[in-house]
């Protein structure tokens, strides 16, 4: 029992340590990736216990600099079929537990 | 049936049938406000409905009329093409435009993916990186190391190049060597030529190149390019400068510090420590700049407050001490060339000062004038030397007789004079203009002088007092004209430049640097008193016989 609740704190750990942010999939150009990244980085950072305004951030800023119809999905567990103009998708994890993914549909 | 009866019955009646209601009234009035009366109106309705029927025509492509259609055997793909004739637009009527203002919507694809906790795929996902960014990381070693691998090859076959080089430049001590064969490739012609060189005392093998032009009108941007002799692919240092350069000197002491004159009438300071494009110090229109082109500079020794300066002479016939100021470039007047009988200003060419007699020094001219100055009489000259009678190219005093001084001009000749007597105590016909001339830092008695036809002519007086001891045409086609010369100060090596811009280095025969040869095992003296003495003893020949001590 001991072994096993020590493994679990160890792959927590591991979780923790291991928590940056991954570009799960993207067909962004360079700059607006890093761009989208860094600005997903920050949304979850700033509400780390809201995703819902963490969204909301993240898109209302993605409207203003790339143009308006941008949708923004964070969450722990969600499944999700989504059409979107082409360059325009970014699918990434991040906090070890945050799957966050942006796109835009007109 | 009675009769009148009958008679009634057959009597005719006549029934019209007008156009005209018979029950519409006809007396209508109406008052005229025109004619200030009432006026029968003529024209009343005179329609009354008697009877309607709706049409039984149909609208073809209504339901009603395919069946119709299909009742009366006509197959619906057969019926008469109907032609709709374009509408003719108003052209002028914005609405009735035809509009093509339809954009395609952009491109369009589809994601899905899926995020749970509960399959770790988040954390599978993190995972694979992880292990993916390890293995690259290896993989960067190798490549890292495989790109060492290749810098120290090419390094090695940099070194062998330069080992050849040097092996080449280190041999100027030896003759009849593999070495003396050695003759770098010519790169096809540049614009700018060489207008100005300058070694560094300090490091030997070093030595500042200035690029401009000498024409008139093919005046543009210059260069200042300091080369090792170790490498004569690539300059150590180079500045593009905007006007081209026409002089230059390295300080003594300080041999980070170059001063440079341009054909605008800039001086300038260029300091290669620091890594700037821009000069340290630039005189501009309000310090003092001169208005014609800069023809020398010399470097000073600190003056009393311990500030760097240094002269330069220019064709607006000024003599200006520069001197730098914590940041600024200070000027004074020392002298202007007016030609006191008459009242122009003479062009400076060229100026040189005395090795020992600091206030010493000495202007040539436009005019072929020679004019010996002092720092310390801005007013008038010590003395002036008819010398040539073309333009002054180089003045040059003697490292080490302090009375002689030599000059060249392009009227071919050269001509070494000793500054007390006015007349020259050699003159040599170089038969082309000499561009320049240098003495040599290891004896007193030898010269070498360049002229435009492409050849150095090194003169030794001790070994002959007439004629050049070496006449060399050093560069391939005729047609390039050399612009400079100056000795290597420790080494026995030469550099020339020429107009199209290039630079030779040559290493000077051994019978041009021969030493005077003594008997088996003596030492023959050496030194700077050697050297006067013998200087000395050339010019006591040539003087009027009551100089001669008898």
């Amino acid at each position: 029992m001991a072994g096993t609740g020590e493994g679990k704190k160890e792959e927590a750990d591991y979780k923790r340590l291991h928590s940056f942010p991954l570009i799960r999939h993207t067909d962004m150009p360079e700059e607006m990736r890093v761009e989208t990244m860094e600005l997903c980085v920050t949304a979850c950072e700033k509400f780390a216990t809201n995703n819902e305004s963490a969204a909301k951030m993240i898109k209302e800023s993605m409207d203003k600099k790339f143009g308006s119809s941008w949708h923004v999905v964070i969450g722990e567990g969600f499944g999700f079929e989504v059409t979107h103009e082409v360059k325009n998708l970014l699918y990434m994890f991040f906090g070890g537990s945050l799957a966050v993914c942006v796109w835009k549909c007109s | 049936i009675p009769l009148g009866f009958c008679l009634e019955l057959k009597e005719e009646i006549t029934r019209i049938l007008t156009a005209n209601n018979p029950h519409a009234p006809q007396n209508i009035v109406r008052f005229s406000f025109k004619e200030r009366s009432f006026k029968p109106i003529s024209v009343v309705d005179q329609m009354t409905v008697h009877f309607v029927l709706e049409s039984t025509l149909l609208h073809q492509d209504s339901d009603e009329a395919r069946r119709l259609r299909i009742k009366e055997g006509l197959s619906e793909g057969k019926h008469i093409p109907t032609f709709q004739e374009p509408k003719l637009t108003n052209q002028f009527n914005f609405s009735e435009r035809e509009r093509h203002c339809q954009t395609e919507p952009p491109p369009r694809s589809s994601f899905s993916a899926t995020a749970n906790q509960v399959l770790d795929i988040i954390y599978d996902a993190l995972l694979e990186e992880l292990q993916k960014q390890e293995q690259n990381k290896e993989k960067q070693k190798a490549t890292t190391q495989k790109k060492e691998d290749e810098k120290s090859k090419k390094k090695i076959m940099l070194l062998r190049r330069s080992d050849d080089i040097t092996k080449v430049r280190s041999n100027f001590k030896y003759f009849e060597d593999a070495s003396d064969e050695f003759r770098e490739q010519e790169e096809p012609s540049k614009s700018l030529s060489v207008t100005a060189l300058c070694w560094n005392d300090k490091y030997n093998d070093i030595f500042a190149v200035g690029m401009g032009s000498y024409d008139f009108s093919k005046q543009g941007s210059g260069m200042l390019i300091i080369y090792s002799l170790k490498n004569s692919a690539f300059p150590e240092y180079y500045y593009s400068t905007t006007s081209g350069i026409l002089c230059l000197d390295i300080h003594k002491q300080h041999s980070y510090l170059v001063a440079v004159g341009f054909y605008d009438g800039c001086v300038a300071v260029y300091n290669l420590k620091r890594e700037r494009a821009e000069p340290v110090y630039k005189s501009n229109a309000n310090t003092g700049k001169h208005t014609d082109p800069v023809w020398q500079v010399r470097w000073q020794n600190d003056d009393m407050d311990n500030n760097r300066n240094f002269y330069s002479v220019s064709s607006d016939g000024r003599v200006v001490s520069w001197t730098l100021v914590k940041n600024e470039l200070v000027f004074t007047d020392i002298i202007t060339l007016t030609v006191w009988h008459f009242l122009y200003t003479a062009c400076g060419t060229s100026l040189d000062f005395h090795k020992h007699i600091e206030y010493l020094f000495l202007v040539g001219t436009e005019e072929g004038k020679i004019h010996k100055c002092s720092k310390t009489y801005s007013s008038q000259f010590l003395d002036t030397y008819d010398a040539h009678s073309m333009p002054v190219d180089a003045v040059k005093w003697n490292h080490f007789h302090p009375k002689v001084f030599i000059s060249c001009s392009s009227d071919w000749t050269v001509k070494i004079w000793d500054h007390t007597v006015s007349t020259p105590m050699f003159t040599f016909d170089l038969s082309s203009a000499v561009a320049d001339v240098a003495w040599s830092p290891y004896s007193s008695t030898v010269f070498a002088a360049v002229t435009t036809d492409g050849r150095v002519h090194v003169f030794d007086l001790s070994v002959n007092k007439y004629e050049a001891i070496c006449k060399q045409p050093v560069v391939a086609k005729k047609k390039t004209k050399l612009t400079h010369i100056e000795f290597n100060p420790l080494h026995p090596i030469i550099i020339v430049g020429d107009d199209r811009g290039y630079v030779t280095s040559l290493k000077l025969s051994p019978n041009l640097r021969k030493k005077p040869k003594g008997k088996k095992g003596q030492e023959l003296p050496k030194g700077p008193e050697v050297e006067v003495a013998k200087m000395e003893k050339l010019l006591s020949l040539l003087r009027e016989p009551e100089h001669i001590t008898f």
